[in-house]
């Protein structure tokens, strides 16, 4: 540490590693005293000597994780505009639901007569699901929305496969999240990357290009809509009827389902699988990095190949399909993240079909507000009206010297978490906005004032905006060494030291 | 909708600035006949109306606050401090995204740096980590990532897998070419074209391998050793499996609810020398501007959103929120308390196989176990489970007909283990 | 601007290349290729005694937020690989002309000379690209 504590501080306080803090002897539990001798253990090998984990007692614990939690910044916080994230409010009794015994304290293989009420639930969610996009039917298990798009191309796979052919090639547009191409790779399929136009939609030409190259070969066509650049694709029954044609499937990943939730099935697009990203659309919790879930929905002809199990309603009772013949198998343990299933239901059920139209709205027509209101500040690549997430890049701010980097780390010193940086990659310095439904006018507001004045230090005074941030926990980091001598642990922290 | 804040005036204002008068002005490029479709679905609901919903379809189910339980097999019930919880619904950690901006996320990142230690020490590997899905696809990227280490395409592994662990290898490596041996006795089956052997420890029936062997065995042959670990409180009790090139399992037992089965938390660990194969994020420690001692998500060129289709996975979210629940356990406990947990759940192990080899008929199965074990009943296991959970015990899970797999950790009491010991009895004597 | 050196030769993915007189050849990244991609922290690099045809990947430079490839400027053999700047990759930033060569290779066909640009059309190429 090279921090002096006495140093004034106010109430940012410094807080180092628990391992820092240990004192040989001290605990934060207490259990009855136990002391195995030899005989008594049944383990068949010595007992574990020294693990080398930190000693600290219960207040120690806790003031160390209520510090480190005031260095983070949530949808809690205050406004959260990170493009394709989907960071709306997290409903507080979705957390009281999922924390009702009946959920949190019940086993994935107890008999499934004694958890008719988690079963029930879980059909009633792919229920709501196979409504909302539309298609015949849907899979809850997958655990995130990459490992959704994973299931969802794997289930591509077997269907072709099935008819003979597993085909080579899988379509992804250059505007895609990195997760698409690493999934269709991952499944063993060769990506064609199809570039997009200078509108930033699929550039017709290219597809058919490559159609006419691949042809049969092509498995799927994966395409984010509305797009990663806040674009709904106008041309998107054309693109489905091109894909069909060639007996190939369309996916869609489903990252920005939030912009047409209530208000499009995506089955009426052409789609044929789609995954939901309920960490995004039905407001569970981010978590700092998850846990998601990443249901999959898919059209009559899939169905066979939904991973196991799934839950059906049989009489009066629930129950769980363990095996069908043509299911691509388990793609998780047990059943999927059932605790994310009571979350996002519950959020449903709030909203309902009424209210989940008005978060498509909102969150489009806060996204379209913004982009109005900063287009004299900022360069639009495209035109819009965009969707739930507005783009723009640091084009008219390249004479200054000022990069998308320094206006995030700018808003950060506003009390702001920066939008989605250098990301779709198909402009350079993007600045993805995304508000979602759940920002209130004023937060907006001053939003877009700050993102006018941070625009108007960068011509003024560029020197200032490249020194922020200076009100944030830590200023800018040194990446470099982190990546070029990793220190990943503790210990290796203490070898580097000695 | 109480979660949407736009009143009507602030709508025809924001509408007014956007150039238009309608909202679905908005929606122009989308086909027009597919707007606003009819959806069989109710309206919206207040939160006392979905509470009561919810809370009627929870006391449906038969939960462990109120049943008694020796079910295992994979999943475990552990009590968790009152600590984990208020830590991890803290807004700022509950609500806060991937910390990408490090500046602003110091919290969850030292917390993810403190996860990687404590994973690393306890398996004994030099790097860990910031967390996987479950163990199951953990141990499906483990394998993965053998055969990208080794550039070998066979897999070997052991019998005595969670069966739900062997479904998920399975599923992902379908596409790949190679061979993918089930096998009890890899010193005939892995050879110079095994990319890893996998072994469970302590396996699905609870008996504990000797590792040393296993080691030598995949070293003559060059093939990695997976160590994959269900019931991480075992690491205790047990030495670090270090002969391993790669321990990867389950951490939920420490710091989560079962909840059905997820959230759980997978964990990855593995020697240094393939820190840049490995899938996931990690979390590395650094300075800021100021020199102060900082954490940053690195090596981020592994991952999808740069490498894209040579990415070493496509995991993006994990398990951010469980790891942090595990870590405020596991400090909670610290080496002391760690170790005692691990000693009493064998200690009551070890009193419900006393217990249950008392009865007439029941045998033990296993020479060696930690909390779970193999009882071979003179009856029918999976009627028995039917039978005792109408009465309110979840007596373990029936591998077959006779076996039936039991579990015994901290929460377990004396008078739980003499009602199922009784029920048997029972059943015993009523033949 | 960046340096551009008048005795290499240059591929469009800009990487440069020292011809020898016994049909070896020493390369590396430019200059602008080094800026352009900002702080290197790792390199992987080839086995020595892997051969490669014109064009295929060879090997992997990477900055904090992006990887880069290295394409076989000559279809070749590798000779020699710089262990150097697997163990520092800065090198590559600080001294691309100099200490921080890639590899040294054996030319395995001759005709692939007549792709190479010279300094002056590498020049042209990168006020192309300004």
């Amino acid at each position: 540490m090279t921090v002096n504590k006495r140093n004034p501080q106010g109430l940012l306080l410094e807080e180092v590693l628990l391992y820092e803090q240990s004192h040989s002897g001290r605990m934060g539990v207490d259990f009855r005293a136990v002391s195995l001798s030899k005989d008594e253990q049944r383990t068949g090998l010595p007992l574990r000597e020294s693990i080398e984990l930190p000693e600290v007692s219960e207040p120690q614990v806790v003031r160390h994780f209520v510090r480190l939690s005031q260095k983070n910044y949530g949808i809690d916080s205050g406004f959260f505009p990170l493009g394709s994230c989907t960071m709306k409010h997290n409903p507080r009794l979705n957390e009281k639901l999922a924390r009702l015994s009946g959920f949190s304290q019940i086993h994935p293989l107890q008999p499934q007569s004694t958890v008719q009420g988690m079963l029930e639930l879980m059909f009633n969610l792919q229920n709501w699901l196979n409504e909302l996009s539309g298609l015949a039917q849907t899979t809850l298990c997958p655990a995130a929305g990459a490992h959704g798009e994973l299931t969802g191309i794997m289930m591509i796979r077997a269907a072709h496969e099935d008819k003979g052919n597993a085909r080579k090639v899988v379509l992804v547009p250059d505007s895609a999240h990195g997760t698409n191409p690493a999934t269709a790779a991952m499944n063993g399929y060769k990506i064609v990357e199809i570039k997009s136009d200078t509108n930033g939609l699929v550039d017709i030409q290219a597809l058919d290009a490559a159609i006419e190259k691949h042809g049969t070969d092509i498995a799927a066509f994966m395409l984010t809509n509305p797009s990663t650049c806040g674009l709904f694709e106008p041309n998107i029954l054309n693109i489905a009827e091109k894909i069909h044609k060639i007996g190939a499937y369309f996916y869609c990943d489903g990252a920005n389902f939030n912009a047409i939730v209530g208000k499009i099935k995506p089955a009426d697009l052409g789609i044929d699988v789609m995954q939901y990203n309920l960490h995004k659309t039905f407001s569970t919790p981010h978590g700092g990095g998850g846990p998601g879930s990443g249901p999959v929905s898919v059209c009559a002809e899939l169905t066979p190949y939904l991973p196991i199990p799934l839950v059906v309603k049989e009489g009066d009772n629930f129950k769980l399909i363990e095996e069908a013949p043509k299911s691509i198998g388990k793609i998780k343990g047990y059943h999927g993240q059932a605790g994310m299933f009571v979350r996002a239901y519950a959020y449903m059920l709030s909203h309902g079909k009424d209210g989940l139209k008005q978060v498509a709205e909102a969150a489009v027509l806060n996204a379209n507000y913004i982009m109005h209101s900063l287009k004299d500040d900022y360069f639009m690549p495209f035109n819009g009206p965009c969707m739930h997430e507005c783009l723009f890049t640091d084009k008219q701010q390249k004479e200054t010297g000022v990069t998308t980097l320094d206006i995030a780390k700018g808003l950060t010193d506003y009390g702001f978490h920066p939008m989605t940086t250098y990301f779709p990659l198909i402009v350079g310095g993007a600045m993805l906005i995304e508000p979602t439904e759940t920002e209130p006018k004023e937060a907006i507001d001053e939003f877009i004032l700050t993102m006018k004045e941070l625009a108007n230090i960068a011509q003024q005074n560029p020197e200032a905006i490249k020194q922020m941030p200076q009100h944030t926990p830590r200023k800018r980091l040194d990446e470099v060494t982190a990546a070029r001598n990793p220190i990943l642990t503790y210990q290796m922290s203490r070898q580097t030291q000695a | 909708m109480r979660y949407i804040p736009l009143s009507e005036q602030d709508k025809q204002q924001m509408l007014e600035r956007c150039g238009v008068t309608d909202i679905n002005a908005l929606f122009c490029h989308a086909p027009q006949h597919t707007l606003d479709p009819a959806y069989n679905l109710p309206n919206h609901m207040g939160e006392l109306e979905v509470e009561r919903h919810l809370v009627s379809l929870a006391n449906k189910n038969k939960d462990f606050a109120h049943n008694t339980s020796f079910l295992g097999a994979g999943c475990y019930r552990h009590h968790i401090p009152a600590t984990v919880d208020m830590v991890i619904q803290r807004s700022e950690f509950l609500t806060a995204y991937t910390p990408y901006q490090p500046e602003i996320a110091q919290g969850t990142l030292m917390a993810l740096f403190e996860f990687q230690s404590y994973i690393s020490t306890l398996t004994g590997q030099p790097v860990a980590n910031a967390s996987m899905y479950d163990g199951a696809t953990a141990m499906a990227e483990a394998a993965l990532m053998a055969q990208r280490v080794t550039k070998r395409s066979n897999i070997v592994y052991d019998t005595d897998i969670h069966p739900d662990y062997k479904a998920v290898l399975k599923t992902y490596l379908s596409h790949i070419d190679g061979e993918f041996t089930e096998s009890a006795s890899p010193a005939e089956t892995v050879n110079e074209q095994t990319a890893a052997y996998i072994v469970q420890w302590p396996n699905f029936k609870g008996d504990i391998a000797d590792l040393n062997k296993l080691k030598s065995t995949c070293q003559q042959q060059g093939a990695l050793l997976i160590v994959v670990v269900t019931e991480i409180v075992a690491l205790g009790i047990l030495p670090a499996p270090n002969q391993a090139d790669i321990v990867v399992g389950e951490a939920q037992s420490i710091g989560n609810a079962m909840s059905y089965g997820g959230p759980h938390l997978g964990f990855f660990a593995c020697q240094e020398s393939m820190v840049r194969q490995m899938p996931g994020r990690l979390c590395g420690q650094t300075t800021d501007a100021d020199g102060r001692t900082s954490y940053v998500l690195t090596l981020n060129t592994r991952e999808q959103h740069i490498r894209r289709a040579k990415a070493t996975s496509n995991i993006c979210t994990n398990q951010g929120l469980c790891a942090l629940a595990f870590t405020v356990h596991m400090s909670l406990l610290g080496e002391q308390g760690f170790k005692q947990l691990a000693q009493i759940n064998h200690q009551n192990a070890c009193h419900l196989a006393d217990a249950l080899t008392s009865l007439n008929g029941v045998q033990v199965l296993n020479t060696t176990f930690f909390n779970e074990f193999v009882v071979r009943l003179p009856f029918s296991a999976p009627k028995l489970v039917a039978d005792l959970a109408n009465e309110g015990i979840l007596a373990g899970y029936a591998l077959n007909d006779t076996d039936l797999l039991v579990c015994a950790t901290e929460m377990t009491t004396n008078e739980d283990m003499h009602h199922l010991v009784q029920a048997i009895r029972i059943e015993i004597e009523g033949k | 601007m960046s340096e551009v050196r008048d005795e290499l030769k240059y591929t469009e993915e800009h990487e440069w290349v020292l011809l020898h007189a016994d049909d070896t050849a020493t390369i590396g990244i430019t200059d602008y290729a080094q800026s352009s991609l900002g702080d290197l922290v790792f390199v992987e690099l080839p086995e020595e005694g892997t051969t490669f045809d014109q064009n295929e990947e060879m090997a992997v430079v990477e900055s904090v937020k992006a990887a880069s490839e290295i394409y076989a400027p000559l279809s070749c053999e590798v000779l020699e690989v710089n262990k150097e700047v697997e163990e520092a990759p800065e090198l590559l930033n600080n001294h691309p002309y100099d200490d921080a060569w890639i590899a040294r290779i054996k030319i395995t066909d001759k005709k692939e000379l007549e792709d190479l640009m010279s300094a002056d059309d590498y020049k042209d190429m990168l006020e192309g690209l300004v």
